[in-house]
């Protein structure tokens, strides 16, 4: 691997980052865990979940958003840290209606990995249990707005083969919801519905005809809590997102 | 985990609220282990042994089940009254699950929708059960823990049997329950 020139400090560990580099990619190719929800591959980050959030200067910044630059210093694993990112995952399960026991993407979701990871039990917050609808209407794909995160993930990543947005977002606020833009020949494809599942870090995209396939102890999350295949640095092996891609 | 003839025996109560007993299904999938338990605890309520009310001070209440009804209510607080630990086990004690599916739903749109609405012959007149022998339903489903105090969490559905065990063998020994072994700790 290519050294990076700038040296930064995650807690009390030295290490050389690239320059350009964003605090969550520098940390990852150091094997220093730092959670994510909204950051997906090669995706320009968003910064939405703020689940990457970590102490610079004092400061609470996103660290997916975040630049790294010499001599920095981060604090990623304090309990101050650790607190507030549990709370933002307890925030996230109380905001929407996440029903793990019957929900098809259990084992492979990433807000419910990073909810173990945290030793989530009971949320400090209370549930909200609102009534969202659920969208059965496309051929290949549920859209389940009770379990969406509006972490943004499917609108940047899931496109029509001329470039244009399938996903997007209506309505603002609480009442903010995804959607499908069936004016695209791609809404409706088998493609689509594999791409968006694989995408979506929950179980709010979900393709039908191909549920609950991979059993119990095998899912992705099953053994090994979320990161420790960074922490590790060995390639993750098992199960992978229910999809039939 | 060694029994010691010593110490006094840890009494333990379980009840089912608006539960599916799959809670209780997997405590027993503790299997033959229930016998080195019992060396530790004796059983008070529960529908294990079938004791109806809980008739002396309890050490450990395992609650499976939020509340739905006045009737799960009652149980709640003389649980809480008289255990000194009380923990809420599996996803419907914790998050009200799968019962819990109705928050949101107008109580008036459910009762027309569960009694009127049908042509179940087993509802022929088509009345909403209004019965004073008959536990009041409540407005929404509830997390235990927004009834009353609750000590502890043991998630899943149900708790992996080796999960509740764990649980068991920490508070046999005095210890916390925090940090208990991922591969148990599931929500599903």
């Amino acid at each position: 691997m290519e050294q990076g020139t700038i040296k930064i400090t995650i807690d009390d560990k030295e290490i050389w980052a690239k320059d350009g580099q964003s605090v969550v990619e520098a940390a990852r190719e150091n094997h220093i865990f730092i959670p994510t929800l909204c950051d997906y591959k090669s995706l320009k980050p968003a910064g939405t979940c703020r689940l990457c959030t970590v102490k610079i200067g004092g400061r609470f910044v996103s660290a997916c958003t975040t630049t790294v630059s010499n001599g920095m210093k981060v604090e990623n694993e304090s309990s101050e840290i650790k607190d507030i990112r549990k709370s933002l995952i307890e925030m996230l399960f109380v905001e929407g209606n996440h029903m793990c026991p019957s929900c098809e993407k259990s084992g492979n979701c990433d807000l419910q990995a990073l909810a173990y990871r945290y030793q989530m039990t009971a949320p400090r917050f209370p549930f909200s249990f609102t009534n969202r609808r659920l969208d059965a209407s496309l051929p290949h794909l549920i859209l389940e707005h009770n379990r969406c995160i509006q972490c943004l993930r499917c609108v940047r990543g899931v496109r029509a083969k001329d470039g244009r947005d399938l996903f997007g977002f209506v309505d603002r606020g609480a009442k903010i919801h995804i959607t499908v833009d069936k004016t695209v020949e791609e809404a409706f494809s088998e493609k689509t519905a594999a791409a968006a599942m694989a995408i979506c870090p929950v179980g709010a995209l979900i393709q039908k005809g191909g549920a609950y396939q991979t059993p119990i102890g095998d899912r992705k999350y099953d053994l090994h809590p979320i990161g420790s295949e960074i922490e590790s640095n060995i390639e993750q092996s098992g199960g992978s997102h229910d999809t039939k891609s | 985990m060694t029994p010691n003839p010593e110490k006094k025996k840890l009494v333990v109560a379980t009840t089912s609220l608006a539960g599916c007993f799959g809670c209780h299904m997997s405590f027993l999938d503790i299997d033959e282990r229930i016998l080195q338990l019992i060396t530790h605890v004796e059983f008070n309520r529960s529908p294990i042994d079938d004791i109806k009310h809980i008739n002396k001070p309890c050490d450990v209440g395992f609650v499976e089940g939020g509340c739905c009804n006045t009737e799960n209510v009652h149980t709640l607080r003389e649980f809480r009254k008289n255990c000194k630990i009380l923990v809420s086990l599996g996803q419907c004690a914790i998050t009200g699950g799968l019962p819990a599916m109705r928050n949101g739903i107008p109580m008036s749109d459910l009762f027309s929708e569960v009694y009127q609405n049908t042509n179940n012959p087993t509802l022929g007149n088509h009345l909403i059960p209004n019965d004073e022998e008959i536990p009041i339903i409540l407005d929404r489903v509830y997390p235990c823990h927004e009834i009353v105090k609750v000590d502890a969490f043991l998630p899943g559905c149900p708790p992996n049997a080796d999960l509740i065990w764990e649980a068991l063998v920490r508070i046999i020994e005095g210890k916390s329950l925090d940090d208990l072994t991922y591969q148990y700790f599931k929500y599903d």
